[in-house]
């Protein structure tokens, strides 16, 4: 198989065949917390993705290059959290200072995101397929991007929800599950399209 | 059960420690088996430590209450074995965390908390992963990437947070059980619940009999996300009744 189809592959794989958010259930947390409006759903998502491509890279690299050669195999998950650490700390100072814009519209959202299992789980995940270098960066990409689509998706349906009748012991997180799990159902429709 | 554990743990942290600095000698009985009764133990720190314990194990029960830890919650409880073991490791993180936040509480600086606190739990994780590793590497392969992800489970640094760099190291180490086992408590609910439709097992061993279809929808994702809604439903139902009869 050539180089590109494979990732595009990779890309379709982890956007929506292995949604990050219905399949491996990373970042449920910010995809059950902030996703009651559209546009900050989609602050958080981009904000991921920008995360998660850099990250991605950066503990691909770190990982191969650095702890794999010196057998340090086992700090790994040490490692990985500091680079997403600093990494968002990075990027944070950056935006603030280059793109105050930007930084008014996102910039609540970074802090979060170090905590957010999306990035540390799709690095790991990424690790353990054994994907080579530009792959990983495609599927870093993908991942964010898939969890940017389900949180807006999410905050669409719960915007709509606002306006229906819920039974009271449903309201707040009992009819955002379901809704979750619904949504879920429909992804499946994906499955087996690709590995 | 869960009238049972609601009526046995309604005592909050608060009362509890006031009641027993009023009446010290209130210690004898086993358990709070009414409003009256105090926490029954003899020394205030005591009685401070084990009512985080009780509050933590389910009146604040993380998941259920505190709709953290989400992630694990909703990927490890397609049957109850995993979802034991899951537990059982999240709570040596987070009470060996807890203990050692704790004892280095006065050398934290605020900005750099969270990454301290980040850092501290991920060197318990790497423990606790190398131990399963080693000594059940079936079930390693089962829960594959989410152990190294309790490194980023909220319900484990919002205990550093809220408790262990505040208090000191016999009540966070409380506080840990009672979140751990909480934690423990409620994934095995609910995978009881979806091994139990999917499989008509618990544990592994098949205890439904012959006719039961497996309901394989509840293996999947879409049963996770379905079975945790409906139970969030029950119980907030249970909680706003119990509270109305206390109202009343």
């Amino acid at each position: 198989m050539s180089g590109v189809t494979d990732l595009i592959i990779a890309f379709l794989s982890i956007a929506l065949v292995n949604n990050l958010v219905f399949t491996k259930f990373l970042g449920i947390c910010p995809y059950l917390g902030v996703s009651k409006k559209t546009d900050m759903a989609v602050g958080m998502g981009l904000a991921v993705t920008f995360v998660l491509t850099l990250s991605a890279a950066m503990t691909w690299m770190i990982n191969n290059l650095v702890l794999i050669p010196l057998d340090l195999g086992f700090t790994k998950y040490i490692v990985f959290i500091l680079v997403i650490a600093s990494m968002v700390q990075l990027v944070e100072m950056y935006v603030r200072k280059f793109y105050p814009g930007l930084y008014q519209s996102f910039g609540i959202f970074l802090p979060l995101i170090t905590t957010n299992c999306a990035i540390l789980g799709t690095c790991l995940f990424i690790d353990l397929w054994g994907y080579g270098f530009l792959k990983a960066v495609v599927a870093g990409f993908g991942g964010g991007l898939g969890f940017t689509m389900a949180i807006a998706l999410m905050a669409g349906i719960r915007e709509r929800l606002e306006l229906a009748e819920v039974p009271r012991p449903l309201q707040g997180a009992g009819i955002t599950l379901v809704a979750a799990g619904i949504l879920t159902l429909a992804f499946m429709g994906f499955s087996g399209m690709v590995r | 059960m869960i009238g049972l554990f609601s009526r046995l743990l309604t005592r909050s942290p608060g009362e509890g420690g006031g009641a027993t600095a009023d009446a010290p000698a209130a210690a004898g009985s086993s358990a709070p088996d009414g409003a009256s009764a105090g926490v029954p133990v003899a020394a205030r720190r005591q009685s401070e430590a084990l009512s985080y314990f009780i509050k933590d194990l389910w009146e604040e029960n993380p998941v259920f209450r505190g709709l953290l830890g989400m992630c694990p919650t909703l990927a490890v409880t397609a049957a109850v074995k995993p979802a034991l073991t899951m537990g059982l490791a999240a709570t040596f993180v987070i009470v060996c965390s807890n203990a050692l936040v704790s004892l280095m509480r006065n050398a934290l600086t605020p900005h750099l908390r969270i990454l301290m606190f980040t850092l501290t739990i991920s060197v318990f994780v790497t423990i606790a992963d190398l131990f399963l590793k080693a000594f059940m590497p079936e079930m390693s392969e089962v829960l594959g990437p989410y152990v190294p992800l309790i490194i980023v489970n909220c319900m484990i640094i919002a205990r550093a947070e809220s408790c262990a760099s505040k208090k000191g190291v016999v009540i966070s180490i409380f506080d840990g059980l009672g979140t751990g086992f909480g934690f423990t408590l409620a994934i095995i609910m609910l995978a009881t619940i979806r091994e139990l439709l999917a499989d008509g097992a618990w544990f592994g061993f098949r205890i439904l009999p012959d006719w039961w279809v497996p309901w394989t929808v509840m293996k999947l994702p879409a049963g996770a996300f379905l079975t945790l809604g409906f139970m969030l439903a029950v119980i907030i139902h249970l909680h706003a009744r119990k509270q109305a009869k206390q109202a009343a």
